[in-house]
C-alpha cells in the first residue's frame, strides 16, 4: 500500500466520523495551545527582566561596601560594614584601564521645597558620569556639571515627577529649591524613564557627591556604580577593582563586587527554569488529550470491527491494518497541533496587543517541541487501539453485521 | 488446486470442545463450481473460512497451489488472499463511507496499483456486472442485489482462482438473487472456481458438484466420481 493512500485512506476513515474528529483534534489543539502560551508567557518573563537589567546600564559593576561570598541573590545592603567606601576609594578606581567611568553614589532622604510646597524624597549625590553609566536622558537643561568632585556645588538635577509636582507647567531652571537646610538652583530635569531597580528614577534628586555628603554629614558611600570598558574587560574590572580597594583598605576584602552579569545570568538561568516547568504543566493537557485520542481510537476500532474483519478477508496484513490507525491518529494529531499553533499565535497576539510593556513572545523551540510531543502523543497512545485493530480474528470480525 | 485432508477445527465452546470440522477431505480443481450445502452449524462456513485462509486448521494439511499454507506467515497468507481468493459475504461488508467504486478499488490500493490503472480496472469490472450509473453512490443508496454485484465487483478485481460465497443470496430477495448468481455463474464460467455455500436446496442444485454437510463432516459429494 502507498504512502498517499495510507494518508488518504485515514482521512477519509476521520471524516466519516465528524463529532469524534472534532473532538479528538479540539484536545489536542488546547494542549498545543496551552503549552506554546505558556512558554510564551514565561519567555516574556525573562525578557522582561533581562530588558529591565540592561536599563541600569551595560557592562556595568556596583561596589558595595561589606563582604559577601554570595554572587547572586540581593545585595547585602544592611551587612556590618568594616570600612566605609570613601570618595577617595571611588576617584582612585579611575587609574584602572579595564574601568571607563566610575560614579560614587550617596544616597539619603530629605525634603525638597520651593515656595510652599514640599516633597521627601530621595536625594542621590553622584557625579556627571552617573549620567553616561545609567543611560539617563534630559528633559531640561543640563546635567551635574563636570568639576572637582570633591568640592560641592550647590545645583541640583530633579526627576520629571518631581518637577511636575512641585513647578507644575513652570519652567524650574534657574530656580532655587530648599533640600534639608540648604539652598541648591535647578539646573536640569531628567527624561521620563520609568523605574529600574525599584528606584523610580522620577521621584529623585540628584546633586553633587560632595554636596550630598555634605548634606547628610557623612563621609561614607552608599555603593560605586562601575562601567567596564568593554564585555571582555568585566572579570579584568572586577579584580581591579578588589586589588585597588584591597590596598587602599589595608589589606582586607571588605566590599562586594556585583557584576551585572553575573546577576542577568542567574536570572535568565531561574526564568528559563520557570518556563521549562510551566511547559512541563501545560503538557499535561497533552498527556490528556493523548488518553482522549486512545479513548476514541479504541471506539473507533470496534465500531469499524466489520471493515478491519473485511481489509483483512481482501488482503490487508495486520501490519497494514496496524499502519492504518497510526497514520490515523497521527494525522490527527497533527491536525490538532496545527491548529494549536492558530489558536496560540492569536493568543499571544491579542495578550500582546492587551499589555504592549509586556515583551510576549513564542520560543522558537516551543512550536517544535509542542508540534512534536503532539505527534508522539498521537503515536504513543494510537498503539494500544491500532494493536487490537491489527489483532482482531477477522471471522468474528465479519460475523457481525 | 485446493486440496484438504484430515482438516479439523476445533472451537471451545465453555469447557466443551466443540468439533466445527473433523476429518475433512477435499480436492477443487481450478475453473470448478461447487455448492456446499447443509443446516445451519454443519461446518460449511467454517471450511469455507479456512479454505479462506481466514482461519486455520487445528489438524490436518491445506494446500494451496501446491503450497502448505499452515507454514506461511500473516503477511504471506495476506499476500494469498489479495491476489488469489475473493470473498463475497452475506452482509457485504462494504464500507458505507465509501463510494461503490472506491469499495470495489480497495484492494488494487492494499495492493499498491497506481492510482491511474486503478480506476480503468474498477471500471471495466463495475461495467461488467453492469453498475457503471451506479459507480459514485454510497451503499446506503444502492439495493441488496446491486450492494453484493458491488462485493463481488470487488472480491473479483484482482482476478483471483477462486471465489468464496457465503450465503451470497441469503440477505435478498428472489429476484435479486437471481442476478446475483447469474453474475457469479458468468464469472465461473470465465474460469474461476466458485465455492457457494448455502442452506437453499434451488440455488445449490444448480451447482454441478454438490457437497453435502453435517455435524463438521463431508456427507456426501457428488463431484468425486
Amino acid at each position: 500500500m502507498k504512502t498517499g493512500d495510507v494518508i488518504q485512506f485515514s482521512i477519509r476513515a476521520s471524516s466519516g466520523y465528524p463529532t469524534r474528529t472534532v473532538l479528538m483534534i479540539l484536545a489536542m489543539a488546547i494542549g498545543v495551545a496551552s503549552v506554546i502560551l505558556l512558554t510564551a508567557l514565561g519567555e516574556g518573563a525573562r525578557r522582561y527582566v533581562k530588558r529591565e537589567f540592561t536599563s541600569l546600564g551595560t557592562h556595568l559593576l556596583v561596589v558595595l561596601p561589606g563582604r559577601s561570598e554570595t554572587t547572586g541573590g540581593p545585595p547585602p545592603l544592611l551587612g556590618e560594614t568594616p570600612r566605609d567606601l570613601t570618595l577617595e576609594d571611588a576617584l582612585s578606581l579611575r587609574r584602572s584601564t579595564a574601568i571607563r567611568r566610575v560614579a560614587p553614589i550617596t544616597v539619603g532622604s530629605a525634603p525638597v521645597s520651593w515656595k510652599h510646597r514640599d516633597r521627601e524624597v530621595t536625594i542621590l549625590g553622584s557625579t556627571p558620569e552617573l549620567f553616561e553609566i545609567r543611560h539617563l536622558s534630559m528633559a531640561q537643561g543640563r546635567f551635574i556639571p563636570s568639576g572637582d568632585p570633591a568640592r560641592g556645588m550647590s545645583v541640583c538635577v530633579m526627576g520629571y515627577k518631581l518637577k511636575k509636582e512641585l513647578f507644575g507647567n513652570q519652567s524650574p531652571l534657574g530656580e532655587w529649591t530648599r533640600i534639608g537646610d540648604r539652598r541648591f538652583r535647578v539646573i536640569g530635569v531628567l527624561a521620563k524613564k520609568g523605574q529600574s531597580l525599584r528606584l523610580d528614577m522620577g521621584d529623585v534628586v540628584i546633586i553633587p557627591v560632595a554636596s550630598a555628603q555634605a548634606l547628610f554629614n557623612t563621609s561614607s558611600l552608599f555603593r560605586i556604580l562601575v562601567q567596564a570598558s568593554g564585555r571582555d574587560a568585566i572579570p579584568k574590572a572586577k579584580n581591579a577593582i578588589l586589588s585597588i580597594i584591597r590596598a587602599r583598605h589595608e589589606g582586607e576584602d571588605d566590599v562586594t563586587v556585583i557584576t551585572q552579569d553575573a546577576l542577568l545570568s542567574t536570572f535568565d538561568r531561574i526564568f528559563t527554569a520557570l518556563t521549562l516547568s510551566v511547559a512541563g504543566i501545560a503538557s499535561i493537557s497533552l498527556a490528556v488529550a493523548g488518553i482522549l485520542i486512545m479513548n476514541v481510537m479504541l471506539i473507533a476500532v470496534s465500531r469499524r470491527t466489520t471493515e478491519i474483519g473485511l481489509l483483512k478477508a481482501i488482503g490487508a496484513p495486520g501490519r497494514q491494518i496496524l499502519r492504518l490507525f497510526l497514520a490515523e491518529s497521527a494525522i490527527l494529531s497533527l491536525i490538532g497541533a496545527a491548529f494549536g499553533l492558530i489558536l496560540a499565535f492569536f493568543g499571544t497576539w491579542a495578550l500582546a496587543h492587551a499589555f504592549p510593556s509586556f515583551p510576549i513572545k513564542v520560543p522558537f523551540w516551543a512550536v517544535g517541541a509542542a508540534t512534536g510531543v503532539s505527534l508522539l502523543t498521537g503515536l504513543v497512545f494510537g498503539v494500544l487501539p491500532a494493536r487490537r485493530a491489527a489483532k482482531l480474528d477477522p471471522v468474528q470480525a465479519l460475523s457481525r453485521r | 488446486m485446493i486440496y484438504l485432508a484430515g482438516v479439523e477445527r476445533i472451537f471451545q465452546v465453555g469447557d466443551e470442545a466443540v468439533n466445527a470440522l473433523s476429518n475433512v477431505n477435499l480436492t477443487v480443481d481450478a475453473g470448478e463450481y461447487i455448492a456446499i450445502m447443509g443446516p445451519s452449524g454443519s461446518g460449511k462456513s467454517t471450511l469455507l473460512n479456512i479454505i479462506g485462509l481466514l482461519d486455520r486448521p487445528d489438524r490436518g494439511v491445506y494446500r494451496l497451489e501446491d503450497v502448505d499454507t499452515t507454514d506461511l506467515t500473516d503477511d504471506q497468507q495476506a499476500s494469498v488472499r489479495r491476489h488469489k481468493i475473493g470473498f463475497v459475504f452475506q452482509f457485504f461488508h462494504l464500507v458505507p463511507r465509501l463510494t461503490a467504486a472506491e469499495n470495489v478499488e480497495l484492494p488494487l490500493i492494499l495492493a499498491g496499483v497506481d492510482p491511474a490503472e486503478r480506476k480503468s480496472r474498477v471500471q471495466a469490472a463495475l461495467s461488467a456486472l453492469g453498475l457503471s450509473y451506479r459507480a459514485r453512490h454510497r451503499p446506503d443508496q444502492l439495493s441488496g442485489g446491486q450492494r453484493q454485484r458491488v462485493a463481488i465487483a470487488r472480491a473479483t478485481i484482482m482476478q483471483p482462482n477462486v471465489i468464496l460465497a457465503d450465503e451470497p443470496t441469503g440477505n435478498m430477495d428472489r429476484n435479486s438473487g437471481k442476478d446475483v448468481i447469474q453474475s457469479l455463474e458468468d464469472l465461473n464460467e470465465k474460469g474461476m472456481a466458485l465455492i457457494l455455500v448455502t442452506h437453499d436446496p434451488d440455488l445449490g442444485s444448480r451447482a454441478p458438484r454438490k457437497i453435502q454437510m453435517v455435524d463438521g463432516k463431508i456427507l456426501e459429494d457428488t463431484g468425486v466420481l
